[in-house]
This record gives structure tokens, sequence and C-alpha cells, in this order.
């Protein structure tokens, strides 16, 4: 086994110390070249946690490993280097073509006075082909479906070369087919050597991808592991808090509520 | 990417330059409109005229359009919202009531009022970030604006009173005429007044302009892709307003340059700060030099620039939204 290339350890937080926490206990390893998905019901604390893992808040206690060393010893821009970050949504207000948004990606190998380089402009460029989008490549931002925006954002993210990607409800506002195409460009970026990881309180879209699970509910971890054991009827009707059946129809994850609502 | 040829060099420095040179000759001596070049060679009042008079004037207000649209890009960039211009975060109102204060307590002398005005600017902001981060709801945007809205209407309020006290005959005309703004007293210590604070802001925004784009995205991106958000916010914040408030404090209260300025700079070359601010500076540069040439130009007497602005500033704003490629994205 390889050495985890994220290590959290027993992270504890709270946005205010006189309310519960919004995280209790949260441990669980990342393995480099992986999907791992933080799965989760709404408000389970999922993109706190990214948040942390992104050095934005400080955690009460616990501590967070990336490549063997606390993240409070990186600095900002080495941060950057390492860890991209898709978020949930992004609002732009300005009309600013997508090559020039994806080329923001560059900004952690840049000083605060520089301008792109044509160097730069190169890998903007390729994140596009890798992302199936060159030919969205001048237009603006703001007209661009969801579905293509999501995939500007990851190209945008790609930009920065990082080791680790992590991606907040990529999916949750897409239609199934721009999901699929969303999670297919995940599963390519990790066959060529990428770690991801993403949160999602969509179970099918974590089974078809991930290669290890975090189950979370209400800030804790109940379940991690690989998908064959903790992809379960019983732990995620625990983790939903309503009943659910798996059931593995031609090696994909059939997932059924089985609540009747009438 | 496509070139643009708005962001060639030479049209940034050589349209500003054309229309500099130009309003050094505009004027209503001998005659109302041009100067001929050959009295400047043997006109002793023309020279004066020109050299102690036009000149310093002319800087100024070049330097007032390029900072009031320059500060107007940068806070537009900053607050995310296109609708942002520097004025906001309590310092015009903040100035207007400086100025009024000093001439009512003190005297109506260009340096003191001048310093005043710059001070209850920067005053403005001051207290609208102090208020800011004592309020507990809502994003860092939203609070400050709230809050700049406050400080405004508290200095409207303390405008108010004095111009309530105020000498109806002798006080009460400077400080409405200082209100509507305007360079006719301007002279070269002015122009040495602004000038150091200006260039190093200028020179500061030049020099951070792709970064701006990155202010532009949310915090939580911008600090995922290594961003000081909360220090390089502050800094060009900071920057902004600082020269914002030592033009106002020369030139009285000139609103509109720096909305209007860096909606024609982006229509002109996009979205993208790299390109968007140098042809804001050029352009409101122009701007402020046309204004003014106007304002000393047509009439006998001298129209108030704050007027002129207004005026043409809100008649572009007009055509802009009219235009049918005009796009907000709210």
């Amino acid at each position: 086994m390889t050495d985890p290339i994220i290590s959290i350890h027993s992270l504890e937080f709270s946005y205010d110390p006189r309310q519960k926490n919004v995280l209790n206990a949260v441990s669980f390893d990342i393995e480099p070249g992986t999907i791992s998905t933080i799965l989760g019901p709404n408000g389970a604390g999922k993109t706190t946690l990214i948040h942390l893992m992104l050095g934005l808040q400080k955690p009460a206690s616990g501590s967070i490993l990336l490549n063997g060393r606390p993240i409070e010893e990186y600095t900002r821009r080495e941060l950057s280097q390492w860890i991209g970050l898709v978020p949930q949504s992004e609002h732009i207000p300005f009309d600013f073509s997508v090559l020039e948004y994806v080329l923001l990606g560059r900004a952690p190998y840049l000083g605060p006075l520089d301008l792109p380089s044509e160097a730069d402009v190169e890998i903007a460029r390729q994140t596009l082909v890798q992302t199936g989008i060159v030919e969205l490549e001048s237009r603006p931002i703001p007209e661009l479906s969801g579905g293509e925006l999501q995939l500007v954002m990851i190209a945008r993210a790609l930009a920065q070369q990082p080791k680790v990607l992590l991606l907040d409800e990529p999916t949750s506002h897409l239609d199934l087919s721009n999901r699929n195409k969303t999670l297919r460009i995940l599963n390519r970026l990790r066959q060529n050597g990428a770690t991801i990881l993403f949160t999602t309180h969509d179970p099918e879209a974590a089974s078809l991808v991930a290669d290890n699970l975090v189950l979370m509910k209400s800030g804790n971890v109940l379940y991690t592991g690989g998908m064959d054991d903790t992809f379960t009827s019983p732990k995620l009707s625990e983790t939903y808090g309503t009943e659910i059946e798996v059931i593995r129809f031609d090696g994909l994850h059939v997932v059924r509520s089985l609540e009747k609502l009438r | 990417m496509k070139k643009n040829p708005w962001l060639s060099p030479i049209l940034l420095f050589l349209i500003p330059i054309v229309v500099f040179l130009v309003s050094l000759f505009m004027g209503r001596y001998p005659k109302p409109l041009f100067m001929p070049f050959s009295l400047l060679l043997n006109d002793e009042l023309a020279q004066r005229l020109v050299f102690s008079l036009r000149l310093p004037r002319l800087l100024c207000a070049m330097l007032l359009g390029m900072s009031l649209s320059a500060a107007g890009g940068v806070m537009q960039m900053l607050f995310r919202n296109p609708l942002v211009e520097p004025g906001f975060l309590g310092v015009t109102h903040g100035a207007g009531f400086g100025a009024a204060l000093c001439i009512i307590f003190l005297n109506n002398s260009p340096i003191l009022v001048e310093t005043s005005a710059t001070f209850f600017a920067l005053t403005g902001l001051l207290l609208s970030w102090l208020i800011a981060r004592r309020i507990r709801f809502g994003g860092w945007v939203l609070r400050l604006i709230l809050s700049g809205i406050a400080v405004s209407a508290f200095f409207t309020a303390g405008l108010g009173v004095i111009k309530y006290l105020a000498d109806p005959l002798s006080q009460l005309p400077a400080i409405t005429f200082w209100l509507m703004g305007g360079l006719n007293a301007v002279t070269w210590k002015d122009v040495f007044y602004i000038l150091p604070v200006v260039l190093v802001g200028l020179i500061v925004i030049i020099l951070m302009r792709w970064r701006l784009n990155l202010l532009a995205l949310g915090d939580e991106t911008a600090a995922s892709l290594g961003v000081a958000v909360k220090t390089e916010r502050i800094l060009l914040l900071v920057v902004s307003v600082a020269i914002s408030a030592v033009v106002v404090g020369v030139a009285g209260i000139v609103s509109w340059i720096g909305l209007i300025i860096p909606h024609i700079a982006r229509r002109l070359v996009g979205a993208n700060a790299a390109n968007f601010i140098p042809v804001c500076i050029a352009f409101g540069g122009v701007f402020g030099i046309i204004c003014d040439d106007i304002a000393r130009t047509m009439s006998a007497g001298e129209i108030p620039l704050g007027i002129i602005t207004s005026l043409l500033g809100s008649l572009i704003f007009v055509g802009l939204m009219l235009s049918p490629r005009m796009r907000f994205h709210r």
C-alpha cells in the first residue's frame, strides 16, 4: 500500500464555539491516484470539510496532513500548487472569455506583478482539450450553460496542475447527461494519475466513479472504505436516515428509495 | 487570443497626448476656442496663460480623470459589481463634508480645503470599514456597501447642518461651488499635491492589474488559487480610495467618471483587467481633459466641472444601456 496523499485525523470544527460541532472526530485517508467521494445528506459538513482542507478555516483540533506534512506549514501559494478547487458554484459578474478565466488557474505559478506568459496560455489551452471544451475558448463565461460552466471550472482548476483535485458537489445541479460527462472526465483524469476527491449527496454519482467512499452524516464520518464494503443498503440507509436499497445490476449499483410517499 | 486595436500602446499614448496638446491651445484668449501657435512665441500674456494656468489645469484634469476611472475600474472588480464607483464607501460625501467644514470654521484657502476634504474622504472609508467589520451578517461586499450607505448619509446630514449654519452671502456660495466641482483655481501647487499619490497609486494598480481578475472571483476560489484575498483586497482598495480622495480634494465632487469610463473600456477590450485597466486609465485622462475643456471654453464664465461630467456621463450611460450590445450579468 502506498502512503496516503491526504491524511485527516480526529478533525473537530465549529463555526461558533458555543454551538455544537459541525465536524466531529473526522478521520480518513486519501490514496494517491484514486477517486474518493464524500457522500452524505445536505448539511453533513461536506463543504466545511473541503474548506478545512484548503486551509480556509482552522480546525478546533485534529490534523490534516498533505503528503505527510501538516497543511498549516504550507504557504497559501504552495498549497495552491498542491490542491485545486472546483467550487459548488461560481458567480462571475464580468464577461471573461473562457480562456481568460481558465488562465486564472495559472495564478499559483505567477508572482503578484506578473502577467501570464505564452507558456501559461498553452497550458490553459491543454486543459480545454483535456476537458473537451476547446470550442468554447472565446465564449463569454456568463453565456455558458450549467454543464459547460462546470467543465470550464474543472479546466480552470486543472490549469493549476494540482496533485489533488477537490470538487464540491460537481454534479448536483446538472442533468443526467451533463452529470455523466463530468464524471467521465473525472474518471479519465484518474486514469492519468490524478487524485480526486469530490463531495455529493447523490449516491448514484458516487457509485459511477468512486474507488473509496466516506459516508458522512451530521458532522460525523459513519463509514469509510472501498465501494464494495460501504455502498450497501444498510450503510446508505443509516447515512440518509431513510430506507434505501442498493441493487447490483449489470456491473452498476442501482439505488432505490423504499419509502412510499403515497 | 485576438488582437484588439484599442490595446495598442501607440493608441493608448497617442490619443491622450493629442487631446492634451490640442487642449493646451484651447480657451477664450485671445478669442473663444483656439489660440494660434504663433501667439505662444511672441505674446507674453499668452505664454503666462498657457504655462502657469492652462498647463497645470490640464494636468490636473488628466490626473483627475485617470484616477477616478482607474479607481472605479478597480473597485468594480473588488466588489464584483459593475455599478460601484469610487465615491461610494463614504468617500465623496466625506470629502464634501470636510471641504464645507473647513470653509466655515477655518477659511476658504484652497490648500486647507483640499487637505480637509482629502482627510474626511479617507475618514469616510475608515468609518465604513470599521462598521463593516462589526456587522454580523452577510458577505464582505454587502457589509461594506451597507456601512458605506450609512456613513454617506451621516456626512450628508453633517453637510446639511453646516450649510444651514453658513453665512448665506459668503460661505454658502463657496460651499455650493466646491460641491459642484471644478478646476478653475488650480495652480502648479495643486499638481504637486496630487501627483505623488496619483503616480504611486496608478503604478500599483497597473502592476497588479491581472491579479484583479482573481479578486473578482469568489473568496474561496481566489484563496484556492493562492491569493491572499484579504491583504490584496485591502491594498488595492486603499490605493483606489487614496487616489480618488486626493483628486476629489482638489477638484470637488466630480461624479460619473469612475462609473462610466470602466464600462466603456470593458466594452472595447473585454473584462480581463490586464487589458481594460490601461484603456480605462488612458480614456479617463482624455475624458477628464475634454470635460474640463468644455467647462472653461463653453461660456464666458466657468461651468462647474461636476455638472459637465454628470451631464455627459449620464447621457453616455443611457446610450450604453440602450445599445443592444450592452450586457449586465447580475
